[in-house]
């Protein structure tokens, strides 16, 4: 599993952070940084979760 | 299993709960019904890029909507009245539709002024027809733009039309803007920004009507002191009603919205999300009622959820009861609110300052954190909305945001 954020379309909005800490951060510069891109599966659902509440649906998952 | 789930309104809510429904292994008829002939678009950019003119309406179509959920899609019709004991709606061209079980998503409608239905240029913003209607006058020449509402949609409304290089009053009745929602200070906050962008902020300022011209066109408001304010296009954003019209004598318990229970069950088969449903929340101990976009989404989640276990006779699931959050962008700005603020609550400002227009503040009440504000701090709206999952006191909330 890759995780892949369109940073075009990313808001920064943090709603991905509050989900899946393990993997995003919004630092004190407002830009979102991607931790680990390719995380373990038993992450898969909170960051499912985090590609269905993205206000901006910038995230997705490649497999 | 149910052989067939309709569902009213195709809007983010119910084609969240299509594609959960789906995703959870419903593989009966799914039926979206709903008034509009396109529905399946995100509602947050129509008052930002799409009204800027920065994103054509195609970018505003919700994502997965393509993707083949086996939807039998029943556009351009309302649902009129649906026969919860024989299970089918009624649709506003005549057509029946059976179910077994049904999810209301039908939404909010704007509230409206009188006099404004037979006027041009005199809008409401809630579709994406609206949109491109407000867009178009912008795109032919409309310059002065009187936006009545200083709500979170007028405001971005404000803030897009600014940005277009319009003339821009905001007429609202309240002294203070947005204080039931982020209290008095944050309100008027809202306010100054607004002023030091250009726009003209009324507040205390009733409308009584408009005025136009002989081809009906609007070319002012008229105040409730007797004066008036040109208008080229006026934009009506006082608030939503939910559109329960068409549930009258269903049996389902109607009071600013379909009421439901922790599973969000209006009736056994029956569930209600999105901007209609009002559910009992163990949280803030009452009724609520969220017009937020994320509550959209984890209602339909939940909802479809909800309907499928009912249908397995399990039992045993976790209450619906989310921490509301939302968020605004305006000018250079994202306002970002965890939880629930009221006008009465205190209000404390933990990190950053309004100076900066970057900081964090936290709403109490009775000693407990109720809400986190955030401008420009979207890592430290995220962090404290954690303090709000944890049920932490005030206090403890303030010290965790003074050191962050």
């Amino acid at each position: 599993m890759r995780v892949v954020v369109d940073f075009d379309l990313c808001e920064s909005n943090a709603v991905c952070m509050g989900i899946a800490p393990e993997v995003f951060e919004v630092r004190d510069d407002d830009f979102l940084y991607i931790l680990n891109e390719t995380p373990p599966e038993d992450l898969r659902p909170k960051i499912e979760e985090a590609v269905r509440r993205c206000p901006k649906q910038a995230i997705s998952i490649e497999d | 299993m149910f052989g067939t789930v309709a569902i009213v309104g195709g809007s983010l809510s119910g084609l969240t709960c299509a594609q959960t429904l789906r995703d959870e292994g419903f593989d009966g008829s799914l039926f979206v019904i709903d008034a509009e002939d396109s529905t399946a678009y995100d509602r947050p950019p129509l008052s930002k890029q799409v009204l800027a003119g920065e994103w054509d309406a195609e970018r505003a179509h919700l994502p997965g909507t393509t993707a083949d959920l086996g939807i039998t899609w029943m556009l351009g019709h309302p649902a009129i009245g649906v026969d919860l004991a024989d299970r089918f709606l009624k649709l506003g061209n005549g057509e029946m539709v059976g179910f077994d079980g049904l999810v209301i998503a039908s939404g909010a409608a704007p509230r409206v002024l009188p006099g404004m239905g037979e006027l041009d240029g005199v809008r409401v913003l809630r579709t994406l027809d609206d949109c491109l209607a407000i867009r178009s006058a912008l795109d032919g020449g409309a310059t002065r733009v009187v936006i009545v509402g200083a709500g979170f949609i007028g405001a971005e409304v404000a803030s897009t039309c600014r940005q277009r290089g319009c003339e821009v009053v905001v007429l609202e009745a309240l002294d203070v803007p947005l204080e039931r929602a982020i209290g008095a200070e944050m309100g008027m906050l809202i306010a100054d920004i607004h002023r030091e962008h250009g726009v003209d902020v009324r507040l205390g300022t009733g409308v009584d009507g408009f005025e136009h011209g002989g081809d009906r066109h609007v070319t002012g408001v008229r105040l409730s002191d007797g004066s008036a304010v040109p208008a080229d296009l006026v934009v009506v954003g006082i608030g939503v009603v939910p559109q329960t019209a068409w549930l009258e004598g269903s049996g389902l318990t109607v009071d600013d919205g379909v009421v439901v229970d922790e599973q969000l069950r209006a009736a056994p088969g029956v569930v209600a999300i999105g901007d209609i449903a009002r559910w009992p929340s163990r949280r803030y101990g009452r009724l609520l009622r969220v017009e937020h976009w994320e509550n959209a989404i984890q209602m339909g989640e939940h909802a479809a959820r909800s309907l499928l276990r009912e249908d397995d006779g399990g039992e045993g699931a976790e209450p619906y009861d989310p921490i509301p959050w939302f968020w605004s962008d305006q000018y250079d700005f994202k306002l970002q609110l965890a939880g629930h603020a009221g006008a009465d609550d205190q209000f404390e400002i933990v990190c950053g300052s309004t100076e900066e227009r970057r900081f964090v503040g936290l709403y109490g009440r009775a000693g407990r954190l109720v809400g986190v504000l955030g401008m420009n701090r979207p890592r430290h709206v995220m962090q404290l909305r954690q303090k709000l999952v944890d049920g932490a006191s005030y206090d403890e909330a303030v010290a965790f945001g003074r050191a962050l």
